[in-house]
């Protein structure tokens, strides 16, 4: 189970990132979860928010730079030891990892990370057999 | 179609009595009417009576934007003001801009020049122009318009700017020629493509487009997108506006108009003539000019000339396209840079937009750093910084490969780059020199 993030170009000018997030505030769209990757001369703005087609189509109308990512949103236990835990999964299953971060809230009492891989299906077959809950759309939507 | 068969398909030796017996006459009526010239070929130690043909014309002294600029309004007309029909303004190199004035025969040699021009780039009589260069002060507008009239055009005064409005026009009127500048031209496509007109449907099949230099990939480009030839027309006001030398179908070089143009290469720094085919700085001699007339006025632009006859039956010598000007060349690091030259890079590299300007800026250490804008195209944007990376390092490697220079590239966003409907800025020099 797949959900969308949004990547968004940001020259590396004063009042850019704002201007990206007041914009989507104003379409009344929450943001999720966030990062920011950065070069020396720009960023990438990276988000999971509750409404991305609509945000994709407002981010354009204000003339930014923006793409769609599939990403894997996983249930991790916050707890010492709870990513590692996950990570192992991965690392004995030879699973390339291109970059993550977590959200900001919890469901339930659980902490949610969102990860980029180099093959998101054969992460989330893994991740199914070893009984770690994918969340959904739905899911997020409702966090 | 040839406009002017007779002179066009001169054969050069004729061509070159016809330019001895005008720059013989040229000289004569500088030495009565004009005080500047008078003064010039005293101080150079030539007379009237040194020349016999257009050979001798290396002995006249060279006349500079300077000269023109330091005699402002008036003083390098060859008749009295009430005998002057027109009056353009170009921009000086500093202070006073630089004022030209046409007499009534220079206007007519005007519009002669460019409807040999026009028709030289495909252009028929009872086709419709849209004419959006500016129309005033600038020669490109009013240039073109006596031309199209020349040749029998309809004619659509557009003038420049309004894009939305140009492009109703277009699409209402239908006309079959297009002129302005080449950046203009690109402008329009873009905004065509905001407001889902479709651009290759568009009746314009021939664009001439000129007052700025441009390379052949911004031509690709440009016929590309609107499905037209793009044709490049040559001229700066100093000489007569646009319509001194023009591309036809075969686009290898420019025919100049070399009855009344006459073309000199010279090497800038040590002034000598240099052989046919080198590239180097254009002198041109308006020979028949009245209002302000001219010698061997420094264009400031680097071409070749080619003498050989073209095979769209003209006989006229044709410049190649502007390779840079000599003022317009940056100099980074001792090594000399054409905007040009960057743009030929950017055009051969998918994902990258045309759109490009160059920073220059003096180092701590007294270095200079040339860094190289560049608008990303949206459907190249990747999620990954290594990705973008790795693509403003190949930029940089390809222009390297060209200028033999280190250059700093940076992605920016998509229309960032200040656009002008008429001339694009692309270079920031924020060197104090």
């Amino acid at each position: 189970m797949k959900i969308i993030q949004l990547s968004i170009f940001l020259e590396n000018k004063k009042g850019r990132l704002y201007e990206a997030v007041q914009a989507l505030g104003e379409a009344s769209i929450n943001i999720k979860a966030l990062t920011i990757a950065e070069s020396e001369e720009f960023g990438v703005l990276r988000i999971v928010v509750d409404k991305p087609e609509t945000a994709l189509q407002v981010l354009k109308e204000k003339g930014f730079v923006a793409s769609i990512t599939d990403i894997v949103a996983v249930e991790v236990n916050d707890r010492p030891g709870g990513l590692a835990g996950v990570l192992k999964i991965f690392n004995d299953q030879d699973i390339n990892v291109e970059y993550m971060y977590a959200f900001d809230e919890k469901n339930a009492d659980n902490a949610i990370v969102v990860f980029r891989f180099d093959d998101s299906d054969k992460a989330i077959a893994v991740l199914a057999k070893n009984k770690i809950r994918v969340l959904g759309k739905k899911e997020i939507q409702g966090i | 179609m040839i406009f002017n068969e007779k002179i066009e398909c001169l054969e050069r030796k004729r061509l070159g009595e016809l330019q001895s017996r005008r720059l013989i006459d040229l000289v004569k009526r500088v030495s009565h009417q004009s005080a500047f010239y008078q003064k010039k070929l005293a101080e150079s130690g030539v007379s009237r009576k040194d020349i016999h043909s257009i050979d001798d014309i290396v002995k006249l002294p060279f006349t500079t934007k300077e000269d023109l600029r330091d005699h402002y309004p008036f003083e390098l007309f060859g008749r009295p003001l009430k005998e002057i029909r027109e009056l353009h303004v170009t921009s000086g190199t500093t202070g006073n801009p630089v004022v030209v004035g046409y007499s009534q025969e220079d206007i007519d040699l005007w519009a002669e020049v460019i409807a040999r021009s026009l028709c030289c780039g495909g252009a028929l009589p009872g086709d419709m122009i849209q004419v959006a260069y500016g129309y005033g002060l600038f020669t490109g507008g009013l240039g073109l318009h006596y031309g199209s009239l020349k040749l029998g055009l309809t004619v659509i005064p557009c003038s420049s700017g309004q894009t939305k409005r140009q492009l109703k026009i277009l699409q209402d009127f239908k006309p079959r020629v297009l002129a302005c500048t080449p950046s203009y031209a690109m402008y329009m496509a873009e905004t065509a493509r905001e407001l889902g007109v479709l651009t290759k449907e568009c009746s314009w099949q021939i664009g001439i487009f000129g007052a700025e230099p441009w390379s052949e990939g911004m031509r690709k480009e440009i016929e590309h997108c609107w499905g037209m030839s793009a044709i490049d027309i040559y001229g700066l006001s100093e000489i007569i506006g646009p319509g001194v030398a023009c591309e036809c179908h075969c686009k290898k070089g420019l025919h100049i108009a070399a009855d009344v143009f006459y073309p000199e290469v010279i090497d800038p720094q040590t002034l000598k003539t240099l052989p046919p085919g080198s590239s180097g700085e254009l002198v041109l001699t308006p020979l028949t000019k009245t209002g302000m007339p001219l010698f061997r006025y420094r264009t400031r632009d680097i071409v070749n000339i080619n003498y050989e006859g073209c095979a769209c039956g003209r006989q006229s010598p044709r410049i190649s396209k502007i390779l840079g000007r000599t003022d317009d060349m940056i100099i980074v690091r001792g090594i000399n840079i054409f905007p040009s030259q960057i743009e030929e890079v950017l055009l051969a590299i998918e994902g990258t937009q045309p759109h490009y300007q160059l920073v220059i800026e003096r180092g701590r250490g007294g270095l200079d750093s040339l860094e190289v804008r560049v608008e990303l195209k949206e459907s190249f944007f990747s999620d990954e910084i290594k990705f973008l990376q790795n693509f403003e390092n190949r930029i940089a490697k390809e222009i390297e490969s060209v200028l033999s220079i280190g250059v700093k590239v940076r992605l920016v966003e998509p229309k960032s780059i200040e656009r002008s409907e008429g001339k694009a800025r692309r270079i920031i020099d924020k060197r104090e020199i």
